[in-house]
């Protein structure tokens, strides 16, 4: 039975957040899946170890393709490094939304890292755009040929505009990789879809491995209605936000809730990065949910209608407010400029709607101080209320056993989440589908033995002609077949034996069993053989039997001659002769014989 | 070949014609068109491609076929069918054939041999498909014949060895839809399709095909809707293709468990890799609910909607559906909706939430986390979340099935109700609310749920809001906190939205009533009293005001300590209002308080007893009209209708029955002033005044008449019967008026025919109700029926004036209910100014918002009238879908008018008005079959005589200012 193996590389994902990087070897086949960054590392470990995948000779050489699933940076952020400072010269796949946000935030990423730190030795603008030369973008559920063999398959992941899973196969054997998704919709993205691939492998993410999340529109409700009060008072609203994804989100909760509810007060989003990513959003329709989709011929829902665009100056109007400005986290900024504005009015509210970093400003008032040491000595009171509201995007413990339900993979590989959480979560599975399930470290490579099914190429008239042999052809049972399977330039052939004599300049031989049965029978032959006929004719319902004149049966294509004994006369010689072909029901006339002819009746 | 099948053509021709002799009127048009079949005939063998041949068919298809011809075509299409060598025109037979038999009236018995023969020797699979098809069409033509059926189904059964699925398929629907049902019927006939059909079926559920698994499902439905007891066998077999990779067959085969989780709820199946047994409903519900979370969502839909009828499931399942146990790094966690209710119960209210408010608390073993359950856990919960709007509706309406037939889970259910308050979709929202207004007799709002229920108030969709009105109508509150939110959102609502102020008065007035013990702690707070100091009057135009009074006197009514506590102008505000708003505000009890100064004093106003007393006693009074002298008699009348209007005015539930009796009254009054006895003995050319009023009077009760029949409902047939006996009156009175004025007998002699056909009509059409009308003007007619058909015009004339003159008034029994159609345009409100400016000759859209009540079918009847200032009017049909219909007997129509005219100089006003239609045609449908309303029966027998169209202006006119401009050049 022939075997072959998925490598699976965690370069950089393994049992960690961020810096996602996996090396799938597939049939043969190399593909590595995302590139990621570290956030957490201004060093040389920020970006993945590439000297891993070839100690000598170049990446493009080794790798036929690099996939991106999303435009996060811990997917996608090492990219130019990778590609222009590493050297790759071969495709890199990405969805279309993902190409063209990508570049954005690559640009932003670079401009703090080497404009604000001052770091050197870092990618260029001018490597950022001939990185996104290299990519080929790829439609939903468009199968791309990557070359003869390979070929990549996306499919929806929610998670962010223009996340995709993605579908390799190489001949019959497949590996999913569905990056980052979630199961629950959003109120701007729908929620991962799969069909019933049943890949051999299955490369999910475990964000949240052991967490079961409850109703989306608690939350949601929760956030409106706080901010609805605050507004109503004549507070102000601050809401931290990181530029992409989540922001869009809530800027479509608060629009449409805006809209609902016929609410005057005024809604800024601070400018820069997220004014021309929405531009995507509102181009990538198809990639919103239903409501956006079916709605969007009256009106595109990101053409906001009560959203402005932000100016310092604002912040100082009177009056009730919403402020979306980044970062997330309150430690720099704009958002932090506001926040030290409105936090000494009880009025005020500050939402923060994602996790924060220890140390950061956000993480402090989070964890309930009220009294900030700002620079300077400053010391800053905090009034305001603070609000925590978690919107996540990733599929819970319980999304992440529907989409492996849907697609009914055989092997389950965990990545992108931590160790002892990743445990539980395998251990689910496992007893759940019965299917095994891995969770590699950095660097540790996995081998899954499949069990490949080889295609045989058929003649259609062979193939007719035996299905109209049988019964009707069942997919549940295998199904016997003649034919003779022609080995030749790597392919294999079924054809009928005829074919396969003349293709191979051969002559046919007739092969004949033949077979003596003595049966004790004192009457004459031509008696015996007129019993045994009878007898024959009793038994083979089905079949047809012939009395020949010249004295011989037969069944078929199956010749039976009886003749005397020549020694002893009571006993007759049967001979059973037959083609190899016809050997089933040979063998079975012989020992249908050889138990011997049931008593004449008169 | 050709020469005899010509020969029978023209044998049919004949008898074509042979027919039309004795039906010569219907058929007269035939004569000259040649037959069918032979010009499909000749066509059919000039073809020379099959190109052709199938052009000939097509255009032949286009065209209908008599039923008397179609025998002949069949015939002739298979003659062809044997010589065609093309399949694609095999194909088009065969689809004809099947078409054919279709026609009306014509019994397919004889060419079922032939079709079947057909069969026999094609090879191609789309043709035997078809014919499949077209042998299904015969089969459920000649459902009665069982040994038809039988030899169909036989055949079918040999078919479905065939290799095309197509083939497969129409075998199974075949059989699903001719197979044998009754057990007995099997039995007798001695065939191979006496097999067990249902057998035969399943064994196809395991068919390699897709679309023939989806067939054999649907043919087991059908057999199961047909009548046949599925065996519970299939049940396991069901159970696999849920598994199916293709979504049809999952959809089709979660039909199939919902139906046998129906047949055979209570008996037991085991729980495989374990030895428990459960119902079989719940085993079915679980499977159900499992597959609400499926890849498609055709199939989700379909599971969700089918949920709702489960109603034999056991409780906990039940409650299961909701339960989804949350965990955060593998420790429990509470949901937001225990965390509520837990705040609820310890009695403090929400704190703002902190963060880590909601760490996770226990700890769980890792072991008894079940990510994916096998039962029904959390089913509703993920459907309620699903990504598909139809799907969330297809949960919100299950839930609501379920919830009206178990109190425990209503409770259980209302937190994810009121979430769903908040779905981006404006349906979702509005089938929530309604849902939850259907199921509000089973359970009480807590004041978080309230909260989040008031906080859609301010929703700018105006049917969301009326919705929420209504669901507020019919809600049980648990504490008087909760009522005060209620009552300051509701006036915060009012504030912003104030056109809603009739919806939130009546709102007010449920909520009051439904809770007087709750608002009674309330009131000093609401009326602003206070013990020792005179507050000031508040304003009593003010909106809000009324609101909060409706609440304390709805409330009032069932309590009567209240009242104690209202302060002296609060006395005179309910004097005004009782008066005023009447249908809001209901009687009470004032104790030690004289009120002499309000018009309508308490002890005054009479209850619904005395009332209806009063109606009976003055119609009594002029049921005994024929002792009086005339002047008697008509200020009788004139007593007797002002009466009842006033009686009507004050008591709405009476108002439709009193203002229907007035106006019938009202017509007698006439009919008697313009037979005055001694104006008539006047010459007639002399009197002219006398007629300008009698044939004024006559117009004038012919109109009422129709007023009676069409804008009330609940009008029986033997008020119908006395409406058009008056409106006979009213014409035969037009008759004498014309006959007194017109020359020469010429056009008297029409109308005589006409009104004699009428008084025919009527006979027939009332014939039962004939013996209680003694005396009456049209028995007395009736007996001289005789002689007023062979009598002249002028002789005619004499006679109807001495009948109708001698007549004896009528009885009006009054029905049990009766309602007036009456309608109310809200918007446009018109006291705009500001005229609507537009460019002349495009057009502007103007909205219109109007109430109805007791209109039956709206959709069909009611037309907005525009009036323009030159006289020109327009009428508009609304949309069906313009009409809402909140409740029983109400409806709201909310539509746009379409406005355009020629360039005015100035702004000028236009009248918009709504109009009930009629059709005289449709009551005397009815009136034949005494139970039936009026509104419905348009199919019944046609009427021989024209039906009287027209329309009755049932709303007041509201002015809309336009000013069409000129355009610029």
């Amino acid at each position: 039975m022939p075997e072959s193996s998925f490598l699976c590389l965690g370069a950089g994902a393994g049992q960690d957040v961020g810096r996602s990087c996996i090396l799938v070897s597939i049939a043969g086949k190399n593909v590595m899946l995302d590139c990621g960054m570290h956030m957490g590392y201004n060093d040389d470990r920020r970006f993945p170890d590439f000297s891993y995948i070839t100690q000598n000779g170049r990446l493009t050489d080794f790798l036929d393709c690099v996939i991106i699933s999303h435009f996060h940076l811990d997917h996608c952020g090492a990219l130019p490094y990778f590609s222009e400072m590493v050297g790759y010269d071969g495709p890199i796949y990405m969805t279309h939304p993902t190409k063209a946000i990508c570049p954005i935030l690559l640009e932003d990423y670079r401009k703090i890292t080497v404009d604000k730190k001052g770091e050197i030795n870092f990618f260029t603008s001018q490597m950022i755009k001939d990185c996104m030369k290299k990519v080929v973008a790829v439609h939903l559920h468009q199968t791309v040929q990557v070359d003869e063999e390979l070929e990549i398959k996306a499919y929806y992941a929610g998670h962010v505009l223009g996340a995709a899973m993605f579908q390799i196969k190489v001949g019959c054997e497949s590996v999913v990789y569905t990056g980052d998704y979630n199961m629950t919709p959003d109120r701007h993205l729908g929620a991962a879809w799969i069909d019933k691939c049943r890949p051999d492998l299955l490369i999910s993410e475990s964000t949240y491995a052991t967490t079961i999340r409850d109703s989306k529109r608690c939350r949601e409700r929760d956030f409106l209605k706080k901010v609805h009060e605050t507004v109503e008072r004549g507070g102000k609203v601050l809401i931290p936000v990181f530029a992409l994804g989540r922001a869009q989100e809530l800027c479509i909760l608060l629009e449409t809730f805006w809209e609902r509810m016929n609410l005057k007060a005024p809604i800024y989003f601070s400018t820069g990065l997220t004014e021309k990513a929405n531009h995507y959003y509102k181009l990538f329709i198809t990639w919103t949910n239903q409501k956006i989709r079916k709605t969007f011929v009256q009106r595109n829902m990101f053409e906001f209608k009560h959203i402005k665009a932000f100016d310092r100056a604002f912040a100082d109007n009177p009056g009730p407010m919403v402020v979306f400005a980044t970062p997330g986290m309150l430690h720099a900024g704009q958002s932090l400029q506001i926040f030290k504005k409105w936090a000494g009015n009880e009025k005020n509210m500050v939402i923060m709607p994602g996790y924060c970093v220890q140390g950061t400003v956000g993480h402090k008032i989070l964890s309930g101080q009220r009294k900030l040491e700002m620079e300077g000595r400053q010391i800053l009171e905090v009034k305001m209320q603070v609000e925590y509201m978690s919107f996540s995007a990733h599929a819970d413990a319980k999304g992440i056993m529907q989409l492996i339900r849907q697609a009914e993979p055989r092997n389950v590989l965990l990545v992108h989440g931590e160790a002892k959480k990743m445990e539980f979560l395998k251990q689910k599975i496992e007893q759940e589908f019965h299917v095994s399930c891995y969770m590699p470290a950095n660097g540790e490579t996995t081998t899954i033995f499949t069990n490949p099914s080889i295609p045989v190429d058929i003649s259609l008239g062979l193939l007719k002609r035996e299905t109209a042999l049988g019964l009707l052809p069942d997919v549940r049972k295998p199904q016997l077949m003649h034919g003779t399977l022609i080995l030749k330039d790597n392919s294999f052939r079924l054809v009928s034996p005829e074919q396969a004599l003349k293709e191979l300049g051969l002559t046919e031989h007739q092969l004949r069993f033949t077979c003596r049965v003595h049966i004790q029978d004192p009457r004459k032959e031509h008696e015996t053989v007129l019993r045994v006929y009878n007898h024959l004719k009793g038994v083979l319902k089905d079949y047809s039997v012939q009395h020949l004149p010249d004295g011989s049966i037969t069944v078929e294509s199956i010749l039976i001659q009886a003749t005397a004994h020549s020694e002893d006369q009571g006993t007759k010689v049967l001979l059973v002769s037959w083609t190899y072909q016809d050997e089933e029901l040979g063998s079975y006339l012989t020992s249908l014989l050889k138990k011997g002819l049931p008593q004449s009746t008169p | 070949m050709a020469a005899h099948l010509k020969k029978r053509v023209y044998e049919e021709f004949t008898k074509v014609v042979q027919q039309q002799h004795e039906d010569l009127s219907a058929k007269k048009l035939r004569l000259t068109k040649p037959s069918k079949s032979a010009a499909l005939h000749v066509d059919l063998c000039k073809a020379t491609s099959p190109a052709d041949a199938l052009q000939y068919l097509l255009q032949f298809a286009r065209k209908p076929v008599e039923v008397e011809s179609v025998e002949g075509v069949v015939r002739i299409l298979l003659e062809h069918y044997y010589k065609e060598n093309d399949a694609s025109v095999r194909l088009k037979i065969a689809s004809l054939l099947g078409l054919l038999s279709k026609t009306a009236g014509f019994s397919p018995d004889c060419i079922v041999d032939d079709a079947i023969n057909t069969l026999q020797n094609e090879k191609s699979h789309q043709v035997l498909a078809q014919l499949l098809d077209t042998l299904l069409v015969i089969g459920t033509k000649l459902t009665e014949n069982p040994s038809v059926r039988m030899r169909l189904v036989e055949v079918a059964c040999k078919h479905l060895t065939d290799s095309s699925h197509g083939v497969r398929n129409k075998c199974l629907q075949l059989i699903g839809c001719l197979g044998p049902v009754e057990k007995g019927a099997a039995k007798e006939v001695e065939s191979q399709a006496a097999r067990d059909v249902q057998k035969i079926i399943g064994d196809h559920f395991n068919d390699q095909d897709p679309r023939v698994r989806t067939a054999a499902i649907k043919a087991m439905l059908q057999l199961h809707e047909r009548g046949l007891k599925l065996q519970q066998a299939i049940y396991s077999q069901a159970c696999k293709l849920l598994a199916d990779d293709y979504e049809q067959v999952r959809s089709a085969a979660v039909q199939l468990i919902w139906v046998l989780s129906q047949l055979y709820p209570e008996s037991i199946v085991p729980i495989p890799s374990s030895n428990e047994e459960i119902r079989l409903v719940d085993d079915a519900f679980g499977k159900i609910c499992h597959m609400v979370s499926d890849g498609s969502w055709v199939v989700r839909v379909q599971a969700a909607k089918l949920l709702g009828s489960m109603q034999q499931v056991s409780s906990h399942f039940l409650e299961q559906t909701l339960d989804k146990k949350l965990m955060s790094d593998l420790r429990r966690k509470r949901t937001a909706h225990e965390r509520a209710k837990e705040l609820y119960s310890s009695g403090e209210f929400s704190s703002g939430r902190k963060w880590g408010d909601d760490a996770p608390k226990e700890e769980i073993d890792t072991g008894a986390v079940n990510l994916i359950e096998s039962g029904a856990c959390g089913a509703f919960v993920h459907g309620l979340e699903d990504e598909m709007y139809e799907v969330r509706i297809a949960a919100v309406e299950a839930l609501c099935m379920l919830a009206q037939s178990s109190p425990s889970f209503a409770e259980k259910c209302l937190d994810f109700l009121v979430d769903m308050f908040n779905d981006e979709i404006e349906e979702v929202r509005l089938q929530s609310i309604h849902t939850m207004r259907k199921i509000s007799n089973n359970i009480t709002l807590r004041e978080d749920q309230l909260d989040t229920v008031l906080a859609v108030l301010e929703d700018s969709s105006r049917d969301i809001r009326e919705a929420l009105h209504e669901l507020l109508c019919c809600t049980n509150v648990s504490t008087k906190e909760g009522i005060h939110l209620a009552l300051v959102e509701l006036l915060k609502n009012l504030t912003k939205y104030p056109t809603d102020r009739e919806s939130i008065w009546k709102c007010l007035k449920f909520l009051g009533s439904r809770h007087p013990t709750l608002v009674l702690p309330l009131v000093p707070e609401l009326l602003s009293t206070h013990p020792f100091f005179d507050t000031p009057e508040p304003d009593m135009d003010d909106p809000a005001y009324i609101a909060v009074l409706v609440l304390i006197f709805n409330a009032a009514k069932s309590c009567p300590t209240m009242p104690a506590l209202f302060s002296d102008h609060t006395f005179r505000h309910y004097a005004y209002l009782r008066d005023s708003l009447s249908h809001l505000v209901p009687p009470l009890r004032l104790p030690g308080r004289k009120l002499v100064s309000s018009p309508v004093s308490p002890s005054i106003v009479p209850h619904e007893d005395p009332s209806q007393q009063f109606l009976h006693q003055s119609l009594e009074r002029v049921y005994n009209l024929q002792h009086l002298d005339p002047q008697g008699i008509q200020e009788l009348l004139e007593f007797t209708i002002r009466d009842l209007q006033r009686l009507g005015e004050l008591q709405s539930e009476l108002a439709g029955m009193a203002d229907f009796t007035a106006t019938y009254l009202q017509c007698q009054l006439l009919l008697t002033k313009a037979l005055q006895e001694k104006l008539w003995n006047v010459a007639a050319p002399l009197y002219l005044k006398q007629n300008a009023l009698a044939s004024a009077a006559a117009k004038q009760i012919l109109e009422e008449t129709y007023k009676m029949e069409f804008m009330y409902s609940g009008v029986e047939s033997r008020q119908v019967v006395i409406i058009h006996h008056m409106r006979l009156q009213a014409k035969a009175l037009q008759l004498i008026v014309t006959a007194r004025t017109t020359r020469g007998a010429e056009p008297l002699f029409g109308m005589c025919e006409k009104f004699l056909q009428e008084v025919d009509s009527f006979q027939r059409c009332f014939i039962s109700e004939l013996p209680h009308m003694q005396g009456s003007f049209v028995d007395k007619l009736l007996d001289l029926m005789p002689r007023l058909v062979t009598s002249k015009p002028s002789e005619v004339v004499k006679i109807l004036q001495t009948t109708l003159r001698q007549s004896t008034f009528l009885h009006l029994p009054l029905p049990q209910q009766l309602h007036r159609a009456t309608a109310n345009i809200i918007e446009p409100t018109g006291e705009s100014d500001n005229p609507l400016r537009f460019t002349s000759g495009l057009v502007v859209a103007l909205d219109v918002d109007a109430t109805l009540e007791h209109v039956q079918d709206p959709q069909g009847t009611v037309k907005v009238q525009v009036l323009y200032p030159d006289g020109q009017a327009q009428i508009i049909h609304p949309k069906p879908a313009d009409f809402r219909n909140p409740g029983p007997g109400r409806h709201r129509l909310i539509t746009q008018v379409y406005l355009s005219h020629t360039a005015w100089t100035e702004p000028c006003q236009i009248e918009v008005q709504l109009l009930l239609a009629y059709n005289s045609n449709r009551s005397k449908a009815s009136a034949k079959m005494p139970k039936s309303t009026w509104s419905e029966s348009l199919e019944t027998l046609p009427q021989p005589e024209n039906g009287i169209e027209g329309t009755i202006p049932f709303s007041k006119p509201v002015k809309v200012f336009i000013m069409p401009k000129p355009a610029r050049r």
